[in-house]
């Protein structure tokens, strides 16, 4: 069995008697990259010397009986937009194929305390605009449960490797779903926390007002370890926030009586495929069975989210991405005619088709002339909606839902009609721009693919949603199930 | 001359380097002159992940700039992006602030041709500064240097209150007067600590309507704002008396010929597309943090001149002059702590002081004296222990050492001397080598006594109180 099977407290105690070295475990991870990697294609860039050292370096404090945390020795895969001093960050994009950071996300620093093993960075639409993975400048990173299917995106890497069992857990990111969505995709859990709980400081902004470093993992207990090491106010982040972090762990009690869930209507209408709303309404009888409480409930403005959420994050793209004009760092068109012109033809050869078109859609919503209809409308939607979410919040303690419409689509399926492929955030782009914390867990298949369910909480109650999610699966067993490959 | 048929209309934007420690959003040194690209950081250097994180010493100076521009300050500010192209800005946005600024509603009272006029201030936002580009290989290759990129900047916008090169003079002067009793920046146009675009525009006397204006950039002194403006009134003035029309564009000044040329037209105005900045959060200035902020703004220049009008009863000329430092007023009130000769100190300092700057070309804080040094030697001057003669030498020795003039006359000998028999010989020893000068006074040739004065101080090496032997030579020679 993988050693990636076993809980954080067995991994601890097994490293603690001696039954399991970190070398070992970074080796199963190797080990299982090489074997599975060649189709999955999770992994942009790997850290194999470095991790080698490291893992050599942990053991030897092992030895030495230093004290050890609960992630202690877990080799970790960190998607491409978190940068990694001295490896490679690309974002997915050969934009930036040679940029080599000169400093460490705080994320990364965080994990690095926490003594993990960075295994190597995972691939990613990208700028992690995307839900497919399709949009990565490298290759396609394939659902390890069917290869001829997309793991979703923009943290599709970090999803696969996770439910391929080539790392003990990953970091994504989350703007309009980016973690929940591939994470419901390739059947395993994935966190995108209250925005401001954990620290943006290095990662690559792609809409800066909703971007969010989060986990993803096999069960939630993982998650709960993986967030309360990286969460906590951050000074480089203005935009963090100043909050006590509670023991998220401590708050897995197994005890959901009492508490009361909203199902939006909007989640389960049109354009829901129908097994998707049966395996999240029997989850709900779960719940019942429990001791919770459900109820329908409307968030009204669900159906303007897609359109306020294209408007601001491409807002924000189009000038978070300016930055790269091959001038200081990244890869610089050759023989411009002149500065215009360097700055014309390294953005057209370095972004892809799916940033150029944000970018144009958000230089565009930013325009003089244009502001106030697009970008300002588009921020006064946004308060809308953030109220829909907290008028059902006076009355309920969670918003359930599934995660995405359908299970995973084929790959090259819509890749023609972006339209279509943006729709597929309709149940997260709505959390995200409440900038409430939501977890997706697995809650049944369909035709050999996982159906994500959505448990969406108050802003910093990561430990209700976490008590939630880990209450479902301690009495299921959907998250115990692992693809072939 | 054209230009007297039209009315100058004119607003300046300036910006100003704020000197805190480190830069407006990372902690990288603002220190000027060090050798390129070593003041930089992920921060600064706009790399990928990296996010600002404001510099609250840079608001409080920015907030106390404002104050003492009389600005309303806002309650909630925020910075918002301003997008656009250059190397000299790393992230291709500068972070500056649109439609909530720090302060506005403000202005400034200035003085031209004694008369007082008022130039309201728009605005005063905070903002980063860009990097610095070299052109080099006969401009096909650009350095950037990027020690500058994220110095906190204030920008103050003036009404277009301003009628003529000589009332921006002013303004420019009495901004540069407030900024430094403030103490946020050394503003030196020089070295680019203040910089300043001109919004010039022309329009018939008696027309309510603004002309069309053109901006004028790269002025990097008083004396070429005032040669910018001139010519560019001539320009304008030439076009509207041939009918035509000004175009509305960005000019920049060229120093070497004095003249304006043409940067870039309306067409190829940019759009920055400003947004609210996400990475940063608003800016809440409390009452209580605005209080102690202004607890910081000392009394400013029109405070105190008024203050040593009345109360030193000196010249407003005199006060305008000496106030417009605050280096140099606070030196003509430390004096005052030695002497009461309020007006003795004013005209020792316009004159000497000033004059010993001016001819060597010197700033005050290079030069030794002390305000308790000018006050001494004033009251030794009331007390006759020295002569003017003596001062100015007591004078010249505390420039340049800081000495105080009790030492300076004792260690060189200058007191003066006031005995009369000591005076007496020295006088008829001067009366028998000088038998023509004797003869031409006594032949009513008045004149000839301040030859016989001056033989008898150099004499005494300027010693000799000179109206004691002004009187025994008289006496003498009447004898």
């Amino acid at each position: 069995m993988s050693p990636f099977e076993l809980s954080i407290q067995e991994v601890g105690a097994k490293l603690k008697n001696k039954e399991l070295s970190v070398s070992e475990l970074v080796e199963a991870s190797y080990a299982r990259i090489a074997q599975t990697d060649d189709t999955l294609k999770a992994f942009i860039t790997l850290n194999e010397q470095e991790a080698r050292k490291q893992a050599a370096k942990l053991d030897e404090a092992l030895a030495s009986g230093e004290a050890q945390g609960p992630l202690f020795g877990l080799p970790a895969g960190i998607k491409d937009n978190i940068v990694t001093e001295g490896l490679l960050t690309t974002c997915a994009s050969q934009f930036l194929s040679n940029y080599n950071p000169i400093y460490d996300a705080t994320v990364t620093r965080k994990l690095r305390e926490a003594s993990t093993v960075t295994i190597g960075k995972l691939n990613m639409d990208e700028f992690a605009m995307g839900g497919s993975n399709e949009n990565s400048s490298y290759f396609v990173t394939r659902n390890p449960w069917n290869t001829d299917h997309v793991p979703g995106g923009s943290s599709g890497g970090s999803a696969a490797s996770v439910a391929a069992g080539q790392v003990y857990f990953s970091l994504g990111s989350d703007t309009g779903g980016s973690i929940r969505q591939p994470a419901a995709y390739c059947g395993i859990v994935g966190l995108k926390p209250t925005y401001g709980l954990v620290s943006r400081f290095g990662l690559v902004a792609f809409a800066s007002s909703l971007d969010q470093i989060g986990p993803l993992t096999k069960n939630v207990e993982d998650a709960a370890y993986v967030l309360q090491a990286i969460a906590g106010y951050d000074a480089n982040d203005s935009t963090s926030a100043k909050v006590d972090i509670p023991d998220y762990s401590a708050a897995l009690t197994g005890d959901v009586k009492g508490l009361r869930i909203a199902v939006p209507k909007e989640y389960l209408g049109e354009g829901i495929d129908p097994r998707v709303k049966e395996a999240v309404m029997n989850a709900l009888k779960t719940y019942e069975s429990l001791g919770a409480v459900w109820e329908e409930v409307s968030l009204p403005h669900t159906e303007y989210a897609i359109a306020t959420y294209y408007l601001l994050a491409s807002s924000e793209a189009s000038s978070n991405l300016a930055r790269f004009d091959g001038v200081r760092y990244g890869v610089r068109a050759e023989n411009p005619d002149n500065l215009i012109d360097l700055y014309r033809k390294s953005r057209s050869q370095g972004f892809g088709a799916e940033v150029k078109r944000r970018i144009m859609l958000g230089t565009y919503a930013l325009s003089s002339g244009y502001y106030d209809a697009y970008y300002l409308k588009a921020q006064k939607v946004r308060t809308l909606i953030k109220r829909d979410f907290d008028q059902v919040f006076e009355n309920y303690d969670l918003v359930i839902g599934p995660t995405a419409p359908t299970t995973a689509f084929r790959i090259g399926e819509q890749v023609g009609d972006p339209l279509t492929m943006y729709l597929n955030d309709i149940c997260t782009i709505p959390v995200s721009l409440a900038g409430i914390p939501a977890i997706s867990i697995p809650c049944g298949q369909a035709d050999g693919l996982p159906i994500g369910m959505q448990i969406i909480g108050k802003a910093f109650d990561e430990s209700t949603v976490l008590r939630a999610a880990h209450a479902f699966e301690a009495n299921t067993e959907f998250h115990k199930q692992r693809p072939t490959l | 001359m054209t230009t007297n048929k039209y009315e100058t209309v004119v607003g300046l934007e300036v910006h100003v380097e704020l000197h805190t420690k480190s830069k407006i959003f990372c902690g990288c040194s603002t220190e000027f002159g060090a050798p390129a690209n070593t003041h930089t950081c992920p921060v600064c250097l706009g790399h990928p992940g990296v996010l600002p994180v404001l510099n609250h010493q840079a608001v409080e100076y920015g907030m106390k700039a404002a104050m003492a521009l009389n600005c309303q300050i806002a309650d909630i500010s925020k910075f918002d992006r301003k997008n656009y192209f250059y190397p000299d800005s790393p992230k291709a946005y500068q972070i500056s602030q649109y439609d909530q600024p720090i302060g506005e509603h403000g202005y400034i009272d200035i003085e031209v041709n004694g008369e007082t006029k008022r130039i309201g201030i728009t605005r005063v936002h905070l903002e980063e500064d860009a990097g610095k580009l070299t052109h080099i290989d006969g401009g096909t290759a650009s350095l950037v240097d990027f020690n500058r990129v994220g110095t906190p900047l204030i920008e103050i916008v003036s009404e277009p209150d301003i009628r003529s090169p000589e009332e921006a003079r002013a303004y420019l002067e009495k901004l540069r007067s407030i900024m430094l009793y403030c103490d946020v920046s050394d503003v030196k146009m020089e070295e680019g600590s203040m910089r300043c675009d001109v919004n010039i525009s022309m329009r018939p006397y008696g027309q309510k309507e603004f002309g069309i204006r053109a901006e004028l950039k790269n002025m990097n002194s008083l004396r070429n704002v005032v040669r910018g403006m001139e010519y560019e009134q001539l320009r304008q003035a030439e076009i509207l008396d041939a009918g035509g029309v000004v175009v509305q564009e960005t000019r920049r000044y060229d120093d070497n010929s004095g003249k304006t040329f043409s940067m870039r037209g309306k067409e190829e105005a940019h759009d920055y597309r400003y947004f609210p900045d996400p990475d940063l959060v608003k800016l809440h200035i409390s009452q209580e943090w605005k209080d102690a902020v202004r607890a910081t703004i000392p009394e400013l220049p029109d405070a105190r001149k008024a203050r040593y009008t009345s109360e030193y009863e000196l010249s407003a000329y005199d006060a305008e002059v000496i106030t417009a430092s605050m280096k140099l007023a606070d030196l003509f009130e430390e004096s005052l702590r030695y002497t009461k000769d309020a007006k003795g100190a004013a005209n020792w300092i316009m004159g000497d002081l000033l004059g010993y700057l001016n001819a060597n070309n010197k700033e005050l804080s290079d030069v030794a004296l002390t305000g308790q040094g000018l006050g001494e030697m004033l009251e030794l001057l009331a007390k006759g222990t020295i002569n003017g003669k003596i001062a100015k030498t007591v004078f010249k020795t505390m420039l340049e050492t800081g000495k105080l003039p009790q030492q300076i006359v004792e260690e060189q000998g200058l007191v003066q001397i006031s005995d009369e028999s000591a005076l007496l010989a020295i006088v008829d020893a001067v009366i028998e080598r000088n038998p023509q000068s004797v003869e031409d006074y006594r032949a009513g040739k008045e004149k000839a006594i301040g030859f016989l004065v001056g033989q008898l101080m150099k004499e005494t090496k300027g010693k000799a109180n000179p109206a004691l032997v002004n009187k025994l030579l008289i006496d003498r020679l009447k004898a």
